[in-house]
């Protein structure tokens, strides 16, 4: 993407001020979608986004520029900018060996840009005529495929260069269902880190039939308890609950400031002895999977809690560094135009060993939730809430009666000491975007089905 | 390139490459932007950047595509606009898709750029953002950090060309500054979060910010879980604002049309309680979303959506509103990425009388809901579920007594509105879009222990 003498000849450049770390991030983004809606193909739309963000640190501060001209002249201003916080002058002329060219990478067979796009269209109006076909109250279905390439390159002063080619393919289906009780929707999605074989072993007409089936369910569901009850989560349905209940307090930035609950507790029980949470940037074709982070480091696999017991946090770049310790290559950004913090890859929760059914059984009464929505965590109380997008009630050990959308409520440390049962069925979830900062990246979740002893309903039923 | 002649005669030169036959529609933006934040007396970080880009839409026998680029070069916005016209031949015909037409509405005249912001050097931005903290770390003892300070502003133009005749341009600029102390006592911490938001430095209020962010973080000390039990809701400005912006969503022409909204079908319906009227007023200048033209190049206007509790109409673009057999509402919201889609810019609910203290001593017995959470994954504004995370005071004997946290709050989108008791009078724009206002909302789930 870029000649290494003229990365050398910027990186020296940046750092001519008295900085004590430069850095070039470039990335070249191309994207393309198709959508669906109201029995129509609205429109096909194709971007790209070009460009390269200089970070300078000098101190505990960082300059950061960016730009989409990466011309000499673009990056040289840029590289101007960051800089212009470090003031300490002297800096004169900084020797800058990088490492030899950057090796990209792409397990991916089929790249979107060389599938036609009638090709990526055509999978809409399947999706949309199985839906509709679900059932007669199904009114409005939308579609949406997706995909992206993003290559970059990252150079540092302390001479590490490193690239990456990143593709990802989604797809997704949303349904609105009509009936006696008013509206209902339900939707399906799904996304990897692959190419265009994706649609291989994805059928997009079940998706369009699960979406359907999902709104047409809730139709006849009744409104969602009111109160602390037992919550039953299904393998693959529930991942983002270790996202919000402790992932986000697991990242070292807002542990450094003390702004997480699970600051000074390494080597504590922070959670039941039944919960292993990993965080595993390397996992095969996953949503949150990399090569390298967005700091150039190679992508890893790190145990946060073992067995209930914390045994680590995930760290970004400048935050090992005034550590004193290894990344975990968790330093991730938007784009280009974004400074790199600690965010998560693939957060899960390991296998148990309990039939799934059994777990069921064994709940006299509370909530089975076979698929949550978005969350949000406040990480200095603990505090999460997240969607139930699919629930039922449990009653006498049994799935009974579909329930409305409502979101369930719960404090981090609390709800990982109170799961008290965890399966052997473990799945991933379907693909995410992490929101912190204003900033958003794709991550994945998952774990098998699992039983926490007392969380909060929010419903409306007494 | 110089600013006059930068955006709109770009977006005039996109226009003049169209092809017979073919509407073509540029969307132009470039910005500038400057963000430090501080932490523990120093600049955490300084970032300064001028983003811009393009969108590029094609409509040829009623098919519609779409391109952008994150760059303003001549070459790559000849490329997109290749690209546009290629997806085009992939979308299915629709006879309403089409690019505005000029309509003959005069603009609002605003002016929401000051000089003053263009003259404010970086040092002195940096200074508000150091400021910030200094003041929250000394308004409290309790407060014992503050996660991050911050200052940004950005001031951006767009330019909107046709070949229909559309050509119109509009700059915007906007500053705030925020603070996230962080505050312990009794064995317990909390967050908080205050911002002062304006159209230059000299506007914002970091007393208020900081007293926002200080004192709402401590008096949820010591909160504790509430039982469970209807109740009658007193919502901070703050929330009211979010509320306001989902049910933005469900008065989009678009939704309704596509059978997506709960309003369908009930226009001159009494669908909320008397005390209710909302509009949509993107030309009040106190509006941080206040604007010239929206995303079509078609001139903002105030446009009124409940008034009385009655439903009078829901907000179009040009497509939904040729559907629907109506002119488009001036509503299109987007950014040079996406094509147009129904925004609800600028939402407000005609103030009350009577000011939040009043209001809670009205109420008596109840909650003061300061803070929600989970809005985007426990509201459904197409089946009208409402169910978020929520923190606050518990309202007694007419006073806020103790605080309480991990609680929710839920009903129906529907219902609420219904169950408005009153609004208040302490109207005020937010720098999150709608205009915050105490309202008292009857008849709540608050679910607990």
């Amino acid at each position: 993407m870029l000649d290494p003498s003229l990365v050398t000849e910027v990186l020296q450049a940046a750092l001519r001020t008295g900085g004590e770390f430069a850095e070039v991030f470039a990335e070249d983004a191309r994207s393309s979608s198709a959508r669906l809606d109201d029995g129509r193909v609205e429109e096909v739309t194709s971007g790209r986004s070009r460009g390269a963000g200089i970070r300078v640190v000098a101190g505990d501060t960082t300059g950061f520029a960016h730009t989409a001209d990466l011309s000499p002249e673009g990056l040289r201003a840029a590289a101007e900018a960051a800089s212009a916080v470090a003031r300490r002058g002297g800096g004169g002329t900084v020797a800058v060996a990088l490492a030899a060219a950057p090796e990209e990478r792409t397990g991916v067979r089929v790249l979107p840009e060389s599938v036609p796009k009638a090709a990526k269209v055509e999978l809409l109006g399947r999706a949309d005529a199985a839906a509709r076909a679900a059932g007669g109250g199904v009114r409005q279905v939308s579609a949406t495929y997706a995909d992206n390439r993003r290559r970059i390159l990252v150079a540092n002063s302390e001479g590490l260069m490193a690239g990456d080619d990143q593709v990802k393919t989604r797809f997704a289906v949303q349904a609105v269902a009509s009936g006696d009780t008013g509206l209902q929707t339900g939707r399906e999605s799904h996304g990897l880190s692959r190419g265009f074989e994706f649609f291989d072993d994805f059928d997009v007409e079940e998706a369009g039939r699960l979406a359907a089936t999902r709104a047409l369910t809730k139709l006849r569901a009744r409104p969602a308890p009111s109160g602390t009850l037992p919550v039953v989560i299904k393998s693959g349905g529930g991942g983002v609950l270790f996202h919000e209940a402790c992932g986000h307090g697991l990242e070292a930035d807002l542990v450094g400031k003390r702004a997480s609950v699970f600051a000074g507790r390494l080597g504590e029980q922070v959670a039941s002895p039944l919960v292993t949470l990993v965080d595993d940037g390397t996992v095969a074709s996953e949503w949150g999977t990399y090569a390298i982070d967005d700091e150039g480091h190679p992508a890893a696999r790190n145990v946060l809690i073992q067995d209930g017991v914390l045994t680590d946090y995930m760290y970004d770049f400048l935050r090992a560094r005034s550590e004193g310790r290894p990344v975990s290559t968790n330093g991730r950004r938007q784009s280009y135009r974004h400074l790199p913090m600690v965010r998560m890859t693939n957060t899960f929760l390991v296998n148990g060993t309990e039939d799934p059914e059994e777990i069921i059984r064994q709940t006299p009464y509370g909530v089975y939730v076979a698929q949550l929505g978005g969350g949000q965590v406040n990480t200095t109380t603990g505090d999460f809430v997240f969607g139930m997008t699919e629930a039922y009630l449990i009653e006498d050990g049994q799935v009974t009666e579909p329930l409305r959308d409502a979101n369930l409520i719960g404090n981090g440390p609390d709800a990982l000491r109170l799961i008290d049962v965890v399966g052997n069925d473990f799945a991933m979830g379907p693909p995410g975007t992490c929101g912190k900062d204003g900033q958003g990246v794709p991550v994945g979740d998952g774990q098998p089905t699992l039983r926490v002893g007392a969380l909060t309903i929010g419903g409306t039923a007494a | 390139m110089s600013a006059a002649d930068g955006v709109e005669g770009l977006a005039a030169l996109v226009v003049s490459w169209a092809r017979p036959g073919e509407e073509v529609e540029a969307y132009v933006t470039r910005s500038r932007t400057t963000n430090v934040r501080a932490y523990q007396g120093e600049v955490e970080s300084l970032s300064s950047a001028e983003p811009a880009g393009a969108g590029i839409r094609v409509v040829a026998g009623g098919r519609q595509g779409f391109a952008w680029a994150g760059t303003l070069d001549e070459g790559v916005l000849k490329e997109t606009l290749e690209e546009a016209r290629d997806n085009a031949a992939f979308g299915q015909p629709d006879r309403y898709a089409g690019v505005a037409s000029p309509d003959g509405v005069v603009p609002p005249a605003l002016d929401l750029v000051p000089q003053e912001l263009r003259s404010t050097p970086t040092i002195a931005k940096v200074e508000l953002a150091l400021e910030v903290e200094r003041a929250a770390l000394a308004r409290d003892p309790r407060v014992t950090g503050v996660r991050v300070a911050t200052y940004a502003d950005s001031y951006g133009e767009v330019a909107v060309a046709t070949t229909t005749g559309i050509a119109a341009a509009t700059e915007a600029a906007v500053c705030y500054v925020s603070v996230s102390p962080l505050v312990e006592g009794g064995g317990d911490t909390q967050i908080g979060s205050g911002v002062s938001a304006a159209r230059a430095p000299s506007g914002l209020d970091l007393e208020r910010a900081v007293a926002d962010g200080v004192d709402r973080a401590t008096r949820l000390l010591g909160a504790t879980k509430p039982a469970s039990r209807r109740v009658t809701a007193v919502l901070d400005p703050e929330v009211t604002a979010e509320f306001l912006a989902i049910l933005g969503a469900t008065l989009s022409g678009d939704a309704v049309l596509k059978g997506r909204s709960l309003f369908a079908g009930r226009e001159g319906d009494a669908v909320a309680s008397a005390a209710v009227t909302l509009v949509s007023d993107p030309t009040d200048p106190g509006a941080f979303d206040a604007g010239h033209i929206d995303g079509e190049g078609l001139a903002r206007r105030r446009v009124t959506l409940i008034q009385g509790g009655a439903l009078q109409g829901f907000l179009y673009d040009t497509a939904s509103g040729r559907r629907a057999g109506r002119a488009s509402t001036g509503a299109a919201s987007r950014g040079y990425s996406s094509t147009p889609t129904v925004g609800a810019p600028a939402l407000t609910l005609a103030a009350g009388r009577r000011g939040r203290e009043e209001l809670i001593a009205a109420v008596g017995d109840g909650v003061y809901v300061q803070e929600v959470s989970g809005l985007h994954s426990g509201v459904n504004p197409v089946s009208g579920d409402f169910s978020v995370g929520a923190t606050g005071l518990v309202v007694r004997g007419g006073s806020l007594a103790e605080p309480f946290r991990e609680a929710t709050i839920a009903s129906t989108l529907q219902r609420m509105l219904l169950d408005v008791g009153e609004v208040g009078a302490d109207h005020e724009w937010l720098p999150g879009g709608p205009a915050g206002v105490t309202l008292v909302v009857h008849e709540v789930s608050l679910g607990g222990a």
